[in-house]
């Protein structure tokens, strides 16, 4: 029930800068999730909010009155950690009350906040039970409910399924999105590293990379208008196929002719002194179509075929680059393997991107 | 050799008597003889453990008790007697008592002294260094700790610094080993000194078990240092503290030497060890039944002890 506001905020240990130039506006009511690969910093971004980590340059408002020397406590923040950091010893009921005993809220106060949370989390039956005599998955919701019982302005998660199970995970994600539907009005910040969950549950993405942040949108802005290459081949799996090429035609569309001997037509806006402009194209696996036709992006020699069942993923042979293409191609096509096959994919869909940023921010 | 061989055979030969000669797997009864073989087959392995813990510790035990039922000269059977007089006498029960405030003294503060050091020194940066002084006396017999403090409880204000400090303030010098009552207190803080450094020892690594983000969380939550340290710290190492806690009780129902060498038992500052120790080789039928009273007050210290380092593995 806050807005956030992080200016320059950076994060260093001793000569190592693991973050910098940190700049955010979270406002009341998002579901922001920072995402990125792992060792990027997020939980340090993560902790520094909570104020388990000290803020070594920048600062950090909290309903605009700068927090960076006040207490975890006192910053009106709640956190659920990724290993639940239950209380071994009390019981669940004890483990949702210990942070209004200490501050040494009424008897009455505290059993209905419990009792409230228990409920929102399906906890009623297991209240007077110990953390070790629960589930993974019930682990977890009784840390969401000590933090749902403080009634914080911000909630912090910090990679909150990835100790459970690949069913449970789809089922507490689930849980979470309807969590924060029934409290449109509270602030939540959660990290991941899975670009399922950060494309199920944000308002916002926040991508880091490379001790910074690569850019900030909506699920879908990064996945149709990434900024850069990084955003391009994190978002989205499998992941953006991209292919060297130069442009040779300018205009409100753009062709360019590219290494293996394709071209491509993209939606995208050049000027005349673009020509011969060395470029990455980006194109996803799902957007291409096989083709017979005498124009094509790119061609090979299919090496391996997953059929899925409602889709096919095609591998094709690799023609010296570090990855291999890849398409995606909807229904069943396991006659392909071993073929020589043509792709397309339509001028909408196309990405260009110079020196890894994309053309279209320019 | 001899030995490794010996094992080998035993068990070779003792198996193929049990399966040839005792129970052969031939005849009418083949099926039946087979599962008869196979139920005594676990203890034929395990004899020779029970065979040699039964010798160096149940005779032990059986004998002790058997001569305490004796007279000190070993010949005259005198039944109870021997318990009789010691229940009977003034110096055994001043040796109880005196025990009994050692049982509850000594691995109290050895354990809070430990606790407490270990918490303390955990973020210091010379807290290892800390940590290697106050394990030391750890290191030192338990005669030769109590020689160090003679020096220092000396009466004599030019060695003893207890009284040296007394004299700078122009106070008489004491003997603080013959202050009655309080003396049994000065005597134990030489153990609780020298078990300390195993309390920190144990509780540290235990401190540094328990998993940072349920400290993070406590602090999130509100917790001051000491709501952390004894509503999240403490309680998740209650089992590693009731461990050093019995084992050093089990240590103090041991102890002689420091009452033998402070003070020979005198000023009534005696235990009961030390008190064994003064009929041993005199009248050992006397000093055997001290022995059997000592084992049966260490006993459920003992059970629990072991009960409690079990759930501690689990
Ligand atoms: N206490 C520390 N001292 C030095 N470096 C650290 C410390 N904690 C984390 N780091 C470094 O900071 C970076 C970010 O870590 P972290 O925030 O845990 O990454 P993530 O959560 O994104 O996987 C890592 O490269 C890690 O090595
Ligand atoms: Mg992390």
């Amino acid at each position: 029930m806050a807005d956030l506001k992080l200016t320059d905020v950076e994060k260093a240990y001793g000569d190592v800068k693991v973050l910098s130039d940190i700049n955010l506006d979270i406002k009341k009511g998002e579901l922001i999730v920072f995402v990125g690969p792992s060792g990027c910093g997020k939980s340090t971004l993560l902790r520094m909010i909570a104020g388990l980590e000290r803020i070594t340059g920048g600062t950090l408002e909290i309903d605009g009155l700068v927090v960076n020397d006040i207490p975890p406590a006192q910053r009106g923040i709640a956190m659920v950690f990724q290993t639940y950091a239950l209380y071994p010893h009390m019981t669940v009921r004890d483990n949702m009350a210990f942070a209004l005993k200490i501050a040494k809220k009424s008897r009455q106060e505290i059993d209905a906040a419990v009792s409230r949370a228990a409920r929102i989390l399906q906890l009623d039956q297991y209240l007077d039970r110990l953390p070790k005599a629960l589930s993974g998955g019930q682990r977890q919701r009784v840390a969401i409910g000590r933090s749902i019982v403080r009634d914080p302005k911000v909630y912090l998660f910090d990679e909150p399924l990835s100790n459970l199970d690949a069913a449970l995970r789809v089922a507490t994600r689930i849980e979470i999105a309807q969590l924060k539907e029934s409290m449109p009005e509270s602030t939540m910040i959660y990290v991941t590293h899975d670009q399922v969950e950060a494309m199920t549950l944000a308002s916002r993405i926040v991508v880091l990379a490379g001790g910074g942040i690569s850019q900030v949108g909506s699920p879908l802005e990064l996945y149709n208008r990434p900024e850069n290459e990084f955003v391009a081949q994190f978002i989205g799996s499998p992941a953006m196929n991209m292919i060297p090429g130069e442009v040779v035609e300018t205009g409100p569309q753009t062709v360019v002719k590219l290494e293996g001997g394709g071209t491509a037509r993209a939606d995208i806006p050049t000027n005349d002194g673009d020509k011969g402009l060395k470029v990455n194209l980006g194109v996803r696996p799902e957007d291409l179509t096989a083709t017979d036709g005498e124009e094509f992006l790119y061609r090979g020699q299919v090496e391996i075929v997953e059929a899925l069942g409602e889709l096919t993923v095609l591998y094709f042979k690799p023609d010296g680059r570090e990855r291999p293409m890849l398409a995606k191609l909807p229904g069943t096509h396991a006659e392909m393997r071993g073929r020589n096959v043509k792709l397309i994919a339509e001028p909408d869909r196309i990405h260009l991107f110079h020196n890894g940023k994309s053309l279209l921010y320019r | 050799m001899i030995g490794v061989g010996g094992c080998v055979g035993y068990f070779y030969f003792s198996n193929i008597i049990l399966d040839k000669v005792i129970f052969p797997a031939k005849g009418p009864q083949a099926g039946r003889n087979i599962n008869r073989a196979n139920k005594v087959r676990p203890w034929l392995f395990l004899f020779p453990a029970m065979f040699a813990l039964g010798l160096y510790l149940a005779y032990p035990v059986v004998g002790s008790f058997w001569r305490s039922l004796f007279d000190r000269s070993g010949n005259n059977f005198i039944g109870l007697g021997n318990y009789a007089d010691l229940f009977a006498g003034s110096s055994f029960r001043t040796a109880v008592f005196n025990n009994l405030l050692w049982i509850l003294v000594v691995p109290a503060m050895a354990t809070f002294f430990g606790l407490l050091v270990a918490q303390l020194t955990d973020r210091l940066k010379w807290g290892n260094i800390a940590k290697s002084l106050i394990f030391m006396p750890m290191a030192i017999s338990f005669v030769g700790a109590s020689l160090i403090w003679k020096f220092v409880y000396s009466a004599n204000p030019d060695i003893g610094i207890i009284n040296a400090t007394r004299d700078f303030f122009g106070l008489s010098p004491v003997d603080p080993v013959q202050i009655p009552f309080w003396n049994n207190f000065f005597l134990m803080f030489i153990l609780v000194w020298i078990q300390t450094g195993f309390a920190m020892v144990i509780l540290s690594a235990a401190l540094r078990g328990i998993p940072e983000e349920t400290i993070e969380a406590a602090i999130i939550d509100g917790a001051n240092p000491f709501q952390v340290f004894f509503s999240i710290k403490v309680p998740q190492i209650m089992g590693t503290i009731v461990v050093v806690w019995t084992t050093i009780t089990i240590l103090v129902l041991k102890v002689f030497d420091i009452v033998y060498t402070m003070t020979g038992g005198n000023f009534g500052t005696h235990i009961l060890p030390s008190y064994m120790m003064t009929y041993m080789f005199r009248d050992d039928g006397r000093a055997t039944a001290v022995a059997f009273v000592i084992m049966i007050l260490v006993l459920p210290v003992m059970i629990w002890n072991i009960a409690q380092a079990r759930k501690e593995m689990r």
